[in-house]
């Protein structure tokens, strides 16, 4: 025995990975997305962009200072809700509710049932959907001054022909950072790179989706219809960075299979059955408020528990 | 003429019913979007409460005690049905924004538990002011929600345009959602307002939130709510003290 041994208490295997490098990862893959909406929306959709996260971020500051809790602002997930939640509104909104969104998301839906990793519900889509029930006019108005009319999935719906190729690249009307497939594409990539997220949950979402479209879209294996309904709406967006945020998916890995293949079936539902077009934002709030039970079947046996009794 | 007031005081704030006691929740979730419909239903159901109150203890020694919800339940609804033709012959649009809520006013759960835990059995005058209290308390609660519901979300009170025009209503408040949000911010501002008295130091007695259901260090022991019944208590230490040494015998 030559030395001392150095005892500490658990835990002693340690990763560089933090909450804010995840957090910045997550920034860095909107970055595209919300690239190619101020280029496609024009300085509305940036200016809409700022006073969104500015809100967001600023409301976490001074919720937690009045409460005398730790600022947690240098995680940067303020800023995620608040790039998220901006990249979900149209760019003609007015810059208030940007900022009437981003108090929603982090003083009601987060810091009130306490703060990240708290919510039960993930922050920018509760907001948007906040918005959406209570401005419905303005959320839904998807004029300004690059397109004017109804969202792709509006026209699929209606039965008009939607020029696919558009979608893909993102020149057609919508919210800021949906409509460019392949903008956040690029972004979700990079993600999966970073090992942020993986594919069980988007691959799942899109894929059941795909299936259900295709059983009951009265359209039966049509390419083009299955790949405008992929490539429009948020679908895109809410699969890889919604419904993976970590704070409200399912923990257990089968349990991530069957979230997402419940939100590809409710986002079917929605868009096939319901009254609107898209239907995104519901079927991940939906989902997240399932995940308790989804959890609660899906959790693995302890080892040594169970098996064939001798 | 203390009790009386006693019995007012404890309706309004002591134990208002939809703040403190939480009851009622479906009519106060449900009618309150204006605040005139707020306090129609309150009064309403004040009148309700406080004449069911006053016949129920008229009959407490008349009622057997087997019987004596459904006993309860048929003088409820008599006057929930004088009620209702009254509004619908005098007050018609109040009728017809309540709707269906005026006759489920028979089942609402202050008026069965006012009956049960205070009418039947104290004498009719507090019975009566029991009544008007809870009522009063019950009426003044759904107002203020309607209140803000109807300032938030169409920008009115009473019917009155008092936000600026530059203002765009928040159309959720007037919506289902918006029902649970306003109740959770103004229950939370009332606890809040409760807490810090108590920090303070003052006394809070007066507006404390009923008793705090510790029985066991109660010295009221007329109180109704009372959960421990300490002669039960003395026998069941007894009887199990009595089991583990007879276990112990046999073992």
């Amino acid at each position: 025995m030559s030395g001392l041994m150095k005892v500490s208490s658990n835990p002693h295997v340690r990763s560089k990975t933090t909450t804010s490098s995840i957090m910045l990862a997550v920034v860095i893959a909107l970055l595209p997305a919300a690239g190619f909406g101020i280029y496609n929306f024009g300085l509305d959709a940036l200016v809409l962009i700022l006073v969104t996260v500015a809100s967001t971020v600023l409301t976490e500051f001074v919720f937690e200072k009045i409460c005398g809790k730790r600022i947690t602002v240098g995680d940067y997930s303020a800023v995620v809700t608040g790039l998220l939640l901006a990249l979900n509104l149209p760019a003609s909104a007015p810059w208030w509710i940007g900022a009437v969104g981003g108090v929603f998301a982090i003083l009601v839906v987060k810091m009130l049932f306490g703060g990240l990793g708290q919510n039960f519900m993930n922050p920018a889509l509760g907001a948007r959907c906040f918005l959406l029930i209570s401005f419905t006019s303005i959320m839904t108005n998807f004029d300004c001054d690059a397109y004017t009319g109804a969202t792709p999935l509006a026209d699929l719906k209606s039965g008009m022909d939607v020029d696919i190729l558009n979608m893909v690249i993102g020149r057609t009307a919508g919210t800021i950072g949906e409509t460019s497939m392949v903008a956040i594409v690029i972004g979700a990539c990079f993600l999966i790179l970073m090992g942020v997220i993986d594919l069980r949950i988007p691959g799942c979402y899109i894929v059941s989706f795909a299936v259900f479209i295709s059983i009951f879209g009265g359209h039966g294996l049509d390419w083009a219809y299955i790949c405008a309904h992929l490539a429009g709406g948020g679908l895109m967006l809410g699969a890889f960075f919604m419904a993976t945020d970590y704070v409200t998916r399912p923990i257990t890995k089968n349990g991530q299979y069957l979230f997402g293949i419940l939100l590809g079936v409710l986002t079917g539902i929605f868009r096939l059955f319901g009254p609107s077009a898209e239907g995104v934002s519901y079927a991940i709030i939906i989902g997240n408020l399932l995940v308790p039970l989804i959890e609660k079947i899906t959790l693995p046996k302890a080892f040594g528990k169970g098996g064939e009794k001798v | 003429m203390n009790s009386v007031k006693e019995r007012l005081v404890n309706g309004i704030v002591k134990e208002n019913p939809t703040f403190v006691l939480m009851l009622g929740m479906c009519p106060t979730l449900a009618v309150t979007t204006s605040a005139i419909n707020g306090l129609g239903m309150g009064l309403t159901t004040m009148v309700v409460l406080a004449l069911s109150n006053v016949f129920i203890s008229l009959l407490r020694n008349i009622i057997p005690d087997k019987v004596r919800i459904p006993a309860f339940i048929v003088i409820i609804a008599s006057f929930v049905t004088v009620v209702e033709l009254l509004l619908q012959g005098f007050i018609p649009f109040l009728y017809d924004a309540l709707g269906i809520y005026i006759p489920l006013i028979v089942v609402n759960c202050i008026i069965l538990g006012r009956a049960e835990a205070y009418a039947y059995k104290n004498p009719v005058l507090p019975s009566l002011f029991d009544g008007i209290g809870m009522g009063l308390g019950f009426s003044v609660a759904l107002t203020c929600i309607g209140a803000v519901r109807e300032l938030l979300g169409a920008g009115e009170i009473f019917g009155l345009h008092v936000m600026p025009d530059s203002f765009v209503p928040v159309s959720i408040f007037i919506m289902a959602p918006g029902a649970f949000f306003v109740l959770a911010l103004l229950t939370a501002i009332q606890n809040k307002v409760k807490i810090n008295g108590e920090k303070k130091g003052k006394d809070m007695s007066k507006i404390q939130s009923g008793c705090n259901s510790d029985c066991m260090n109660c010295s009221d022991s007329g109180c109704t709510r009372r959960l421990y019944d300490e002669k039960a208590e003395k026998k069941n230490i007894e009887t199990a003290a009595k089991d583990t040494k007879e276990g112990k015998n046999n073992g």
